[in-house]
């Protein structure tokens, strides 16, 4: 066991782990965020998708200990309470069927625009092509981001429940 | 090192965030005679999730009383307890829409808890498209009943007869004094009703009153945005993987390498040195470790070295000969025949004879996260978190599978992956009990991604057989249907005998379940048929990983796109329009109770109409420009399903060069009566449709003779971003003959909409390139051969 040291959404972390652990498990088990989420281990399906000195690395495959940067979660997307662009675009355009996927298009469409803030529709099917989705929400995926893209998104503070809290 | 937090503490917490001033546990503690006798909490996000320090036992909500379904909160809110579970399909968001119809409160002021077991009323979790359809209706009687029962106090309360009261947002006033005002919370708020309900069962759950009219509903039919999507785009919401309790323990499956082996020995010295390592268990075929960490039981499940015998008979054919060997097969059973005038003499008098044979591979659930559970055997007790659908059933299968009672084992139902059927999330929650009950301690399960593509259930692979006879003027006069479904041991849900556990270990039913072949759905008139359906087996028929299973409308997407195909080909020969000679076959004048035909007429003119349908067969007698490989076309594919009817038009562009399909555009007019939520009705009916595409391009479980060979996202392709359309458009219909009619009902949605996309791309292919597919998936090389077959 090692300790490694983790910069996660801001918050610095020591954690004394077999240096070869993917990333993924420790950000799951060890720090206990949930937006990455195992879905293949393999590098094929974006679930796990976080962002590193902002370009999305999928940490199933990455092992903890060579990860240097400043990571970033779905959890670390909103700031000071508010969420980011895309996720409030995501509400807007109700995306999510299951969400099982959804950290990882949500985070690969992020430094997707954070490498290009104007993509065409194409570069958006490419962009994201790695980004699977069971549920097929796909469509209203690559509209959010165009939504985003064109501006037309008013982010408010994360709603917690249109219902009551009873 | 890490440290550990218990849900209850998580759960706590987000609720003292959310709202310090209330709890349901402590309304639930304090108030006297409970029906319910756990706690409720809402987290952020505004899922709500069943917990409770309760040891058991656990006995069944009582769905004769009304407090099992509705409680209303002192500060005027109310949570209402369903038995179903929301898949992402949004029928979380619909059951409270319609509950808060029938019992005029405000949506914003409400919240629903779904689907776990000592909690929540057994309405069978979820499964067949039919929350909305069948569910929502004892969810509708039971809050109109509330409802009549308030305003009765209120009478009492006011001194004011109930035919002078309105209610509006729980506040009940008088007709004629606006001063004379109680609100529901006053009448009852922190206590219980004490309303005995009637019903055989719990779909004829009813109270005395009676549910609105169509025409005073106003919740109802308001795209009102899906509670649970803020928390699964912020990261807030905590699924059925996030669950950490004290002492967990990660345990992953070690599968037999080669399907149908014999486990002769395990060598544990081969894993010895493995850090964390707790326990190697094994019974019969079934093998899994245990470790303390997760990324520690991937790496022993990989390191451990099983002696396996392999088994002396290959276990199904290549999957490259699989329809050959259906074909010859014997039939293991029959599932339908039915005979209509005397086809074999108008078959032999038609002009003309078409016949066409189809095929449908194995198709998966090949969920995006695999399966998982948490079972925890404290207390004595069996609790197990789980996104199984069938809650109810997972609780008494693990129950029966492990020997204890019912009243000790409960599921806590939370969110997960897709589960469009019977899903591997059943066999992994028994594989979590199983361990837990062994080792003593709660063990979390997950599948790992090889596990779940080549052993999660199927859905069944199909051969078809159709003959068609038409006459001179082109009408079909005679029809022949001959299925094959290989689905012999068609797998039920949550069963202690068949889940993939059970069978590795050597239990087996006293015969295998015979599994379903289908004929079409459908409401043409044809007045000389023989429709026959039988089953096959395949040389395994237990522990195998091709095991069939229901999967998002268990044989609707095989059926329809051999019986819609054939359809458009009988076209073709008549050289019709592929929709008015759709239209000519519904001239039935032997109407349904679900007004198919007149529905299905209406829907497809209205498909026909957005779509911008111009009259005339197929194929396109457009050619491409010259010089561009690109052909467009276009086509279509009906169907209904229960009381829902769905015409499906597609638009293909082929590269003739490549073989390359993309479907630019898809059309859908979509006729299931009464519609909830107008928005959240189109997302699922689009996002069914490219799960229907997805099976069209790309899905096809492929093995050889001794392992399934589809075991990643490279092996076994998904629809991906590229394969989009442009546009999508979802043509809501209310084609009831009586649109305005008070008890118009809502029939399901999600399946319906699954079923006909084979079909509509493979006859818009035909109607681009003048070649027919007869086998999905549509993938270029498939395509491309075809095409260069025909020139
Ligand atoms: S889980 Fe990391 S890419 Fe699939
Ligand atoms: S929303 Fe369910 S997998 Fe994407």
């Amino acid at each position: 066991m090692t300790i490694v040291t983790l910069r996660v959404n801001g918050a610095s972390h020591e954690v004394d782990i077999d240096p070869a652990t993917p990333l993924l498990y420790v950000l799951r088990n060890d720090l206990e965020l949930r937006g990455p989420r195992f879905g293949c281990g393999l590098g094929q399906c974006g679930v796990c998708t976080i962002i590193v000195d902002g370009a999305a690395v999928r940490s199933c495959t990455i092992p903890a200990s060579q990860v240097s940067g400043e990571i970033t979660t779905l959890e670390g997307l909103s700031t000071n309470g508010m969420l980011d662009p895309l996720q409030q675009a995501w509400i807007d355009e109700q995306v999510p069927q299951c969400g099982y996927c959804q950290n990882g298009q949500i985070m690969t469409a992020k430094a997707l625009l954070n490498q290009n803030p104007n993509p065409t529709d194409i570069e958006i099917r490419t962009g994201m092509e790695g980004a699977l989705c069971r549920c097929m929400t796909y469509y209203r995926i690559q509209a959010a981001i165009k939504r985003v893209v064109q501006g037309a998104v008013v982010s408010a503070t994360p709603e917690t429940d249109q219902g009551a809290d009873v | 090192m890490s440290k550990t937090l218990q849900l209850p503490k998580i759960i706590e917490d987000a609720l003292l965030q959310a709202n310090p001033s209330t709890s349901r546990r402590n309304f639930l503690k304090s108030s006297g005679a409970l029906i319910l006798s756990v706690g409720v909490n809402s987290i952020p996000g505004g899922k709500v999730l069943a917990q409770t320090t309760d040891s058991g036992p656990y006995t069944d909500p009582d769905f004769l009383q009304l407090d099992t379904w509705i409680v209303i909160h002192p500060d005027n809110t109310a949570s209402f307890f369903v038995g179903k579970t929301d898949g992402g399909q949004g029928t979380g968001t619909a059951f409270r829409q319609m509950m808060c119809d029938e019992l005029d409160i405000a949506y914003d002021k409400t919240n629903l808890v779904m689907g776990s077991t000592d909690t929540t009323p057994d309405q069978g979790g979820s499964g067949g498209s039919d929350g909305v359809e069948r569910d929502g209706w004892p969810m509708r009687r039971v809050a109109a009943e509330a409802r009549r029962v308030l305003l009765g106090l209120a009478s009492d309360y006011l001194e004011i007869p109930i035919t002078e009261l309105v209610v509006s947002n729980a506040i009940i006033t008088s007709n004629n004094d606006p001063s004379k005002i109680v609100t529901y919370a006053e009448l009852i708020g922190g206590r219980t009703f004490n309303v005995s309900l009637t019903g055989e069962n719990v779909n004829a759950t009813s109270g005395v009153a009676n549910v609105k009219p169509v025409s005073d509903l106003n919740v109802i039919g308001q795209s009102i945005q899906r509670y649970d999507i803020p928390a699964k785009v912020d990261g807030s919401l905590i699924w059925a993987v996030d669950v950490k309790l004290p002492g967990m323990v990660h345990a992953r499956n070690v599968r037999p390498p080669l399907v149908g082996a014999t486990l002769r020995s395990i060598d544990e010295s081969s894993v010895a040195d493995t850090p964390g390592l707790i326990r190697v268990v094994s019974r019969g075929n079934y093998v899994a470790v245990v470790c303390e960490r997760e990324e520690q039981a991937i790496s022993a499940a990989r390191q451990l070295q099983v002696d396996w015998a392999a088994p002396s008979e290959a276990p199904f054919p290549a999957s490259d000969d699989l329809f050959d060997y259906m074909r010859s097969a014997t039939i293991a059973a029959n599932s339908a025949s039915d005979i209509t005038g005397d086809p074999d003499s108008a078959l032999e008098a038609a002009e003309h004879l078409i016949e066409a044979e189809y095929e449908v591979p194995y198709q998966g659930h090949t969920a995006i996260g695999p399966a998982h559970a948490l079972a925890d055997p404290s207390d004595g007790q069996m609790t197990i978190y789980s996104n199984d659908i069938k809650s109810y059933g997972l609780r008494r299968g693990v129950a029966k599978f492990l020997g204890i009672a019912k009243e000790q084992v409960r599921v806590i139902y939370m969110d997960g992956p897709q589960v469009y059927g019977r899903t591997a999330a059943d066999d992994a929650g028994f594989e979590a009990a199983f361990l837990a009950h062994e080792l003593g301690r709660p063990v979390r399960v997950q599948w790992m991604r090889d596990e779940e593509t080549a052993w999660d259930t199927k859905g069944p692979a199909y051969t078809f057989k159709l003959r068609g006879g038409l006459d001179r003027q082109g009408k079909l006069v005679a029809l022949e249907y001959a299925a094959r479904a290989a689905d012999y041991n068609h797998l039920g849900y949550n069963q202690a005998d068949t889940v993939l556990i059970a069978q590795l270990m050597g239990i087996r039913p006293s015969e295998p379940a015979k599994g379903r072949s289908v004929t079409p759905s459908i409401k043409y008139a044809i007045a000389n048929q023989r429709m026959t359906a039988d089953i096959v087996s395949l040389p395994l028929i237990w522990g195998t990983p091709l095991r069939t299973g229901n999967l998002r409308d268990p044989n609707g997407p095989q059926v329809t796109f051999a019986f819609e195909s054939f359809i458009d080909e009988l076209a073709a020969v008549a050289s019709a329009d592929p929709v008015q000679f759709r239209l000519d076959l519904l001239t039935s004048s032997d109407e349904d109770d679900l007004l198919r035909r007149a529905r299905s007429i209406a829907t497809l003119n209205a498909a026909a109409e957005s779509f911008g349908w111009e009259t005339r067969p197929s194929p396109n007698p457009q050619i491409s420009e010259p010089g561009s490989p690109f052909v467009t076309g276009r086509g279509l594919g009906y169907t209904f399903r229960n009381g829902t009817v769905v015409a499906l038009i597609a638009e293909v562009e082929v590269n003739r060069t490549t073989g390359h399909i993309w479907v630019k555009r898809l059309v859908c007019g979509h006729d299931c009566g009464l519609v909830i939520n107008p928005a959240g009705l189109s997302h699922t009916v689009e996002c069914g449709i490219l799960h229907g595409l997805s099976r069209a391009l790309w899905e096809e479980v492929q093995f050889d003779t001794k392992k399934i060979k589809s075991v990643d996202w490279v092996s076994h392709p998904s629809l991906r971003h590229s394969d989009i359309p442009e546009t999508i458009e979802i043509v809501q219909v209310n084609g009831d003959p009586n649109p305005d009619r008070p008890d118009l009902p809502h029939y399901g949605a999600g399946e319906a909409s699954h079923k006909p996309v084979i079909a509509a791309v493979a006859n818009a292919i035909y109607d681009a390139t003048g070649v027919r597919l007869r086998r999905p998936p549509f993938r270029k090389e498939r395509v491309l051969a075809a095409i260069h077959a025909q020139t």
